[in-house]
């Protein structure tokens, strides 16, 4: 009796199989009770039943290269209305011999969000960075400097013009959304009432709205003969929209700073915008970054509205292939290739957010 | 310096409108409109009054979003517990949904959903009918419905007569048990009273069962209920892009609650479903009322999209009468008054109950 008891402790028992390892994992996670084993039967039959179909379509069956014609006869997904269309979906109406310069842009924009990832590089050599690529992104765009052929903007569109104006539109409210903020928290009464005033209009309608008045308003308020183009047009009616919503993500941070470090200012003599400009907003400021990339996203989202005001950003460029009647009736395919690239753009964005917020949180 | 520059504003509106022979103010919501009205919940032809389409039109908005919002709390919370469910794959596939639903533009939904519809199914000659009295085509969703009797009428009586009483009842229960301790089996009896009293009615009324089916006249279904394909596929766009974010507040809330509130309620002798209803409800709702506000009223905002696949909306109404009368400020005005007035009311609403469901600090 004491000799076994003995020998087992010493070895130690082994676990028993079905408690480790796949099998062990297996049943922990899938078959933990009946009802997480009816559910997980139900859940793999949901998915015997979907994902097969949606492979065979989406890669056995499906035809990459043909014209509209052989797709018809196909079984399967029609991915040549991708290839065939790839340049008029990315860069619309821009001359065809000159779409290298929108692509151009775009690898600068993206090389420049690359690096302001890194939290290292957030200094004043990359502001100016910005500053320079942005012009440069623009001159591609215009051209008309440096021998470079002039391109009416009305001829803009696909990626470039959803990039143009979700960035240059968050750039752009981003300041206005500050002033705003401030001016919520001001003690000018006229001022304040202003603020929430507008604030709360812009957050309770619609961005359509705001889209409509910018193409049918906006040109009665101007004098005779003083036109502003359509995009211009639509990008102030993105700013003003994006700003109420900054404003409210400001003023979270700004209601995230403690009553002492406004004394503190105070103390040390400093007056309102020196307060704000160096102790209050560098700190509200960085509080509130992973809202504002949030922000970003949504702005990024939100440009495909302008689908309605008829620009042709990346979404319309699509239906205008889609009209083609060679082309008719793939709209499945069309759409799934384009929610692919938001959902790059937005996850990727939406990831970065969430790892700032960890490294923000964590105070390094 | 502002008021020069509004007043430089106005002075450039008025000329213009002057010159484009424009009229101003609303005097045209009496005329004519002379435009169809493809879905509407009221009585409406083209011979009706331009205020009339404009009224149709906001109805229209508060039908979807009303029935958006429902069906969305009921998905986004069904999301949200499953992204929290110890089950593997659930809450895999809870994850997957959300990620892709959030980061894709609602407006790409909406036109997806209907490029499916319009695209797939079958005209009305060859719809599917994948359940008796049930047709799927592209033209609509076909569905049988009981036909028109006056006991339906009094059986939605006998339905609101109940839900005063359910609460009536709620009340007294709790009151009950404040004083005495003793439980009342509240919620089954608020189910008997739910169904029940329908029931009755419908009995008493001489237990109608005649079908109003759905049948192909020449291209099309008459009779039945006919849901059309651009209000399925808005309803479907905004209700599964919503859900997507509804589920993130829901998971929030839930992990608001810390585990030891869980254990001590159980700990008292509390049964699960009290736990969930008296400890861990009222502290999670608490947490997630503020940003399913915001939810919803995103949904009832977003249900503007539908202007672009046809639906006739109230933005999609006043654009019709903006480009028929030329009178955009006025047009564009009433878009968004209306929609604030919608966003005033629902958080009015919810800072109400938010108000109800706040902690009372002792």
């Amino acid at each position: 009796m004491t000799d076994i008891a003995h020998t087992s402790q010493k070895e130690g028992i082994k676990p028993p199989v079905v408690s480790v390892g796949v099998i062990g994992w297996i049943k922990a996670n899938l078959f933990n009770g009946w009802f997480n084993s009816v559910l997980t039967v139900v859940t793999l039959l949901f998915l015997w039943k979907t994902v097969p179909p949606f492979f065979l379509w989406a890669f056995m069956d499906s035809v990459w290269n043909t014209t509209g014609q052989v797709c018809r006869d196909a079984g399967g997904a029609c991915w040549s209305i991708i290839s065939s269309n790839l340049r008029f979906i990315l860069f619309g109406f821009y001359p065809y011999d000159l779409q290298w310069r929108p692509l151009l842009a775009m690898i600068i924009l993206f090389v420049l969000l690359y690096f302001s990832q890194n939290r290292k590089h957030w200094k004043k050599p990359l502001a100016y960075a910005w500053i320079a690529g942005l012009f440069i992104m623009g001159l591609l765009l215009r051209g008309g400097l440096f021998g470079l052929d002039p391109v009416e903007s009305t001829q803009w569109g696909g990626v470039p013009l959803t990039l143009l104006l979700s960035v240059f539109g968050l750039t752009a409210a981003y300041p206005l959304g500050v002033v705003l903020a401030l001016g919520r928290q001001s003690k000018m009464r006229a001022i304040k009432t202003l603020c929430i005033v507008y604030i709360e209009l812009i957050r309770g309608v619609p961005l359509i709205s705001l889209l409509f008045m910018s193409s049918i308003i906006f040109p009665l308020l101007l004098p005779e003969g003083v036109t502003i183009n359509k995009i211009l047009r639509a990008q102030m009616a993105i700013i003003l929209f994006t700003a109420a919503y900054i404003a409210e993500v400001v003023r979270g941070g700004l209601q995230g700073m403690s009553r002492g470090q406004y004394e503190a200012a105070e103390s040390i003599g400093l007056n309102y915008y020196q307060t704000m400009r160096l102790v209050i907003l560098p700190q509200a400021l960085k509080i509130v970054i992973p809202p504002t990339v949030s922000q970003l996203i949504s702005a990024f989202k939100d440009t495909s509205l302008v689908v309605i005001i008829a620009l042709y950003d990346l979404l319309k460029t699509t239906q205008t292939v889609l009209s083609n009647p060679e082309w008719m009736g793939f709209s499945r395919e069309a759409y799934v290739f384009v929610a692919i690239l938001y959902f790059l753009g937005c996850f990727s964005m939406s990831n970065y957010s969430r790892k700032l917020e960890k490294e923000l949180s964590r105070g390094d | 310096m502002v008021g020069l520059l509004g007043y430089y504003l106005v002075s450039n509106t008025l000329h213009n409108l002057e010159r484009q022979s424009i009229a101003t103010g609303f005097g045209f919501i009496h005329q004519e409109s002379s435009f169809e009205i493809g879905e509407s919940l009221i009585d409406y032809s083209a011979a009706s009054s331009y205020g009339r389409a404009l009224i149709v039109g906001a109805l229209n908005t508060l039908y979807v979003s009303f029935i958006g919002i429902v069906i969305t709390v009921i998905l986004g919370t069904v999301v949200g517990v499953a992204r929290l469910s110890t089950n593997w794959l659930v809450s895999r596939l809870a994850a997957i949904y959300i990620e892709v639903m959030q980061n894709i533009p609602v407006l790409l939904q909406l036109f997806f959903w209907y490029a499916i519809f319009y695209e797939t199914l079958p005209s009305p000659r060859q719809a599917l009918n994948p359940i008796t009295g049930v047709f799927l085509c592209n033209r609509g969703v076909a569905f049988t419905i009981p036909k028109a009797h006056p006991a339906h009428i009094y059986m939605a009586f006998a339905f609101l007569a109940g839900c005063i009483v359910v609460y009536l009842v709620r009340r007294w229960a709790k009151k009950r048990q404040e004083r005495t301790g003793k439980l009342f089996p509240v919620f089954r009896v608020s189910i008997g009273l739910l169904l029940g009293l329908p029931l009755l009615t419908w009995w008493m009324g001489g237990a109608p069962t005649e079908l109003n089916m759905p049948k192909l006249v020449g291209f099309n279904f008459i009779g039945g209920l006919t849901i059309s394909p651009e209000f399925i596929a808005l309803l479907l766009g905004l209700v599964l892009y919503t859900a997507a974010f509804v589920a993130e507040v829901v998971r929030a809330g839930i992990q608001s609650v810390s585990k030891g509130q869980t254990e001590a309620a159980m700990s008292l002798g509390l049964r699960p479903p009290m736990v969930l209803n008296l400890v861990i409800l009222p502290q999670a709702l608490r947490v997630i009322i503020p940003p399913l506000t915001s939810q919803m009223l995103n949904l009832t905002k977003n249900s503007s999209l539908a202007v672009a696949i046809g639906f006739p909306d109230f933005v999609s109404v006043a654009n019709t009468t903006i480009n028929q009368t030329g009178q955009a400020i006025e047009g564009v005005a009433l878009i968004m008054l209306v929609y604030l007035f919608f966003s005033l009311l629902t958080s009015a609403f919810m800072n109400w109950y938010n108000k109800k469901a706040a902690l009372v600090e002792r």
